[in-house]
């Protein structure tokens, strides 16, 4: 990432200005896909809203990844303290896992369990999303260098010193990697969501591969695609905004958790 | 200013540190050294309770050190390790800055100190204050750690093993930079290593362990001189003491003042082992003296280094 | 001294407990239209049930007694017993209530079970790794531990549970699902090794690649399968509609071309980066050596730099295969057949027993798969060393 890079070459700041541009324009595309699907006599999605639609999609995807960040990186941070250095197996077990379940199946038996609604769309998507996140606040705090840790107490820094100075902001560029998974994953899972009842971005995708009416599946797959693309390309801007200290020549910035980088790549849904 | 009193540690059933007691004084610089396993970092860590003694007492400025606060205790010290550990992602400055932020300085004093310390140890500041730590070399980056240890004016400097990672010409630039600094500030350092030439280069006074205990405690030519077992004689290396005696002084202190010769000079800085090399090589019985400009200052003979026991 | 040896397992028996008291075990109602009553574990411990309480007082117990491999292995034991005593204690109830009532009565596990049936596998899987196998073992010590449950599923034991009738009712469709889900996967697979690794191969000789290729393939990651599904749709039915041959060799909008060729496109990330991964790890100085004794550029490639990387590699495509079993789930939604059609048909119409005959076995494949390439994975380093 080239920081002098002009913002007219910006991929950020294009597809940004496509998804809002698209979000609030999509009502006014109605020739647009008469001429493309001519066949069909209702071309525009019309149930709800597109800017209702992505906000809804953003709200369960914000609300479900906020509990996500905050289980998440409080169990990290809890086995790699003495007190639950016991919990560290288990916890990593249940990671490895419960990685290999199908998001969109975890959010299918969340159903029998739960019920129809936004509830166990909610839970699906935060429970599954705690999993890239934990692993990378693991795998963050672990690649903290050790000398730096004795430099730090031997200097006199109190635990709470030690975490919020040193610890948390080196580990910081690896948990956003995680986070990052977690979110794009969710973003995805949301979609399928409109299947238990949740209004989203899905929901026209769902309604037009039910009803035959590909207009409807353009309309929600664009949004939804792009919704993710900003969103990814927004994280990675974030991720290198919270290393300055690798920006520098002959080094380069942290843009995956690796070396679990591979690990983080499953799980898409 | 630190006083161990029949202090011991374990770890499981390997004794690391039996019953040692020791006491170090104000403005001494200390050597502790030994082989690996011999306790001396284990000796060291105890002083700022990395480790936990658990036999005895360890007096700090007359206290017992648990009746300190952990933090308020290492702030009192300054530590710089081997491995260096700088913080990565803080610049040089902030680097340098951590003990005073630690104790709220006012912004401007710390910037002041800052700025003092990269000149000590020659970091030119418009150069290398806004530096991170990868962006330096090995023998910078624990200029940076010395620096480090030293910013909030601790009682004592903590050392383990400090140059132990370097370069032998970075070493001794660094090994001659501490002792300077020894001499200007007056500070207690206690220094941690296992090259016994560090130890009689640097120590007023060396503390050398086996296997967690004293072998022998005495100055750098007791040490040489008087060794106290066979372990110490091996240790120092037997073929080498005299060259090491040699080591211990300089020129000046045994040239003659009233003889003027002319050849290849020699400076008065020099210890006893460069004049003797430098006779051999230049296969003479003497060589002048001169000082740092050049002027000649004196005369020094093959017979006046054998007056070394003096 | 301390009381407590393993704090894991004390949590997890904890949490067992309170799982057991607050959520029904057990689900029963008169048809598979109304809602169920929640049947409570001690309504369920009537005769030979008591038993299963043992196995749950051997892992309390267990907690307190100081670490030591015969520990680990009472408590696998006693895990392998809890596992399979809670399906056949379910299995029974559900006879005993299908014998009583109509034959129409749905009895179906409860919250309770799902949950002790996790926790009885957390706590297998904390001793599994308190007794330091090799993965060889781990992975067969696992597969013992779940063999029990798995022999009484098959038995019969349990045909009387709703999820199990639904199987029995649609047997057909449930074995057409897993051939073609199956299928698809298998089908992705074979265009992903042949694209992804040359790609993965030429981004490692080339460094300059190696950007543009991956961040071209990461935001064909980055967006939904469900998105990306409905994207292809337009442009494969105009095609096939364009070019008749295409249409005639099965290219078309919906069914399993486009779900094959989406698979396709998001498993090439995975296998790409792995190929490259594997091959930068290979020791410089090895290829050095190898090539300082004189072989080839290609000697070295094939007789050193391949069998060294296979390990990075084999786990990328286990990464593929996960991936791939989970989306053809999805793939479902354009018609693409494979357990994600029972899932979403129960979905959609409300038929939870439906749900889990789609979900559970889509669960059971990923972890199958996932655990096959590992034991894989492992073989080929034992041999390594």
């Amino acid at each position: 990432m080239n920081p002098t890079r002009r913002w007219w070459l910006d991929p950020l700041f294009w597809s940004a200005g496509l998804l809002l541009a698209l979000t609030f324009g999509m009502s006014h595309l109605g020739p647009l896909f008469h001429a493309l699907f001519p066949e069909q006599e209702r071309p525009l999605y019309e149930q709800a809203s597109f800017p209702a639609l992505v906000l809804a999609h953003v709200w369960i995807v914000g609300v479900s990844s906020a509990i996500a960040v905050i289980l998440g990186c409080s169990a990290g941070l809890f086995v790699t303290r003495e007190t639950g250095r016991d919990f560290r197996p288990l916890l990593e077990t249940v990671v490895a896992i419960g990685q290999t379940f199908p998001p969109v199946a975890v959010l299918a038996v969340a159903v029998p369990l739960i019920g129809f609604g936004p509830a166990p769309a909610l839970i699906a998507l935060a429970l599954y999303g705690l999993l890239p996140i934990v692993q990378s606040t693991i795998a963050g705090l672990e690649s903290v260098p050790p000398p730096s840790l004795e430099a730090a107490r031997g200097l006199g820094m109190s635990r709470r010193q030690l975490l919020w100075q040193v610890e948390l902001p080196l580990a910081l560029p690896v948990i956003l990697a995680g986070v990052r998974t977690s979110v794009i994953i969710n973003i995805g899972t949301a979609a399928i969501a409109s299947t238990v009842g949740t209004p989203t971005l899905g929901s026209p995708i769902i309604v037009g591969l039910s009803g035959f009416n590909t207009a409807y599946i353009v309309e929600g797959a664009l949004l939804v695609g792009l919704l993710a693309v900003v969103t990814d390309l927004a994280f990675e801007r974030l991720m290198i905004r919270s290393q300055p200290w690798r920006l520098t020549p002959h080094n380069r910035p942290i843009t995956s958790a690796s070396p679990a980088s591979a690990q983080m790549d499953r799980g898409r849904i | 200013m630190i006083q161990f009193e029949q202090v011991g540690k374990r770890f499981g059933d390997f004794v690391a540190v039996d019953n040692l007691s020791l006491r170090l004084a104000d403005g001494e610089f200390t050597v502790l050294i030994g082989p690996s396993g011999s306790g001396k970092s284990t000796t060291l860590k105890m002083i700022n309770r990395l480790v936990e003694h658990d036999q005895g007492r360890i007096l700090f400025a007359g206290q017992e050190i648990r009746s300190f606060r952990e933090e308020d205790l290492r702030r009192r010290m300054g530590y710089a390790i081997q491995s260096i550990g700088l913080f990565p992602h803080w610049t040089v400055a902030q680097n340098i800055a951590t003990v005073p932020a630690l104790l709220k300085w006012p912004k401007a004093r710390v910037a002041a100190r800052v700025e003092e310390l990269l000149h000590l140890l020659g970091l030119p500041p418009a150069e290398f204050s806004r530096r991170y730590p990868h962006q330096l070399s090995g023998g910078q980056q624990q200029r940076v750690g010395v620096a480090r240890a030293l910013a909030a004016d601790p009682e004592v400097l903590l050392m383990d093993e400090p140059f132990g990672a370097l370069d032998p010409v970075t070493r001794s630039a660094l090994q001659t930079e501490i002792a300077r600094i020894h001499q200007v500030s007056g500070k207690a350092i206690v220094l941690v290593t296992h090259d016994i030439d560090e130890a009689l280069l640097l120590a007023d006074r060396i503390v050398m362990l086996d296997r967690g205990r004293v072998v022998q405690d005495g100055t750098p030519r007791q040490i040489l001189l008087e060794p106290a077992s066979d372990f110490v004689t091996s240790f120092v290396g037997r073929s080498e003491v005299g060259l090491k005696l040699l080591a211990l002084d300089q020129v000046a202190s045994r040239m003659r003042q009233d003889q003027h010769i002319e050849g290849p000079a020699i400076t008065g800085t020099a210890t006893l082992r460069e004049a003797l090399s430098a006779l051999i090589a230049n296969r003479t019985e003497q060589l002048p003296v001169v000082d740092e400009h050049g002027h000649t200052i004196g005369s020094i003979h093959v017979a006046d280094l054998l007056d070394i026991a003096a | 001294m301390q009381a407590v040896h393993n704090r894991v397992l004390l949590l997890l028996w904890l949490l067992g407990a309170m799982a057991a008291w607050q959520w029904p075990l057990l689900t029963h109602a008169p048809n598979r239209l109304v809602t169920g009553v929640g049947m409570t574990l001690a309504s369920c411990l009537t005769g030979w049930h008591v038993l299963i309480l043992i196995p749950a007082l051997l892992l309390g117990v267990a907690s307190f007694v100081s670490p030591r491999p015969a520990r680990e292995v009472v408590v696998l034991l006693a895990c392998a017993t809890w596992l399979a005593g809670l399906l056949a204690v379910g299995g029974d109830v559900a006879r005993t209530l299908a014998n009583t009532d109509s034959s129409y009565s749905r009895t179906s596990f409860g919250g309770g079970t799902w949950a002790l049936w996790v926790l009885g596998w957390l706590a297998a899987a904390d001793a599994l790794g308190r007794l330091k196998l090799n993965p060889r073992d781990t992975v067969l010590v696992a597969l013992a531990v779940l063999a029990p449950g798995v022999v009484l599923l098959f038995s019969g034991a349990l045909a009387e549970l709703s999820v199990l009738k639904e199987y029995a009712n649609r047997q057909d469709v449930f074995d057409a699902a897993l051939l073609r889900h199956l299928a698809i996967v298998a089908a992705t697979l074979v265009p992903t090794l042949l694209i992804g690794v040359p790609l993965g191969v030429a981004a490692f000789r080339r460094a300059g690649l190696r950007g543009p290729l991956f961040s071209v393939l990461n935001i064909i990651q980055t967006i939904p399968s469900i998105a990306l599904f409905g994207l292809l749709i337009a442009p494969l039915a105009a095609l096939a509609a364009h070019v008749p041959l295409l249409g005639e060799l099965g290219v078309s909008g919906i069914g399993v071309t486009p779900a094959v060729i989406a698979l396709t496109l998001y498993s090439l990330l995975p296998m790409a980066r792995s190929t490259t991964a594997g091959l930068e790890q290979v020791p410089a100085a090895v290829v050095e050596a190898a090539r300082g004794m004189g072989l080839s550029r290609r000697q070295v490639f094939w007789q050193v730099e391949v069998p060294l990387a296979l390990p990075v590699l084999l786990s990328g495509l286990r990464i593929t295969t996960v991936q791939a079993i989970g989306l053809t789930t999805v793939a479902a939604l354009i018609g693409a057949g494979g357990f994600g059609a029972i899932m979403f048909q129960g979905l959609l119409s409300s038929a939870l027993d439906l749900v889990l005959l789609g979900a559970v076995p889509v669960i059971a494949l990923a972890i199958a798969a996932d655990a096959v390439f590992k034991l894989l994975v492992s073989l080929l380093g034992a041999r390594g060393q």
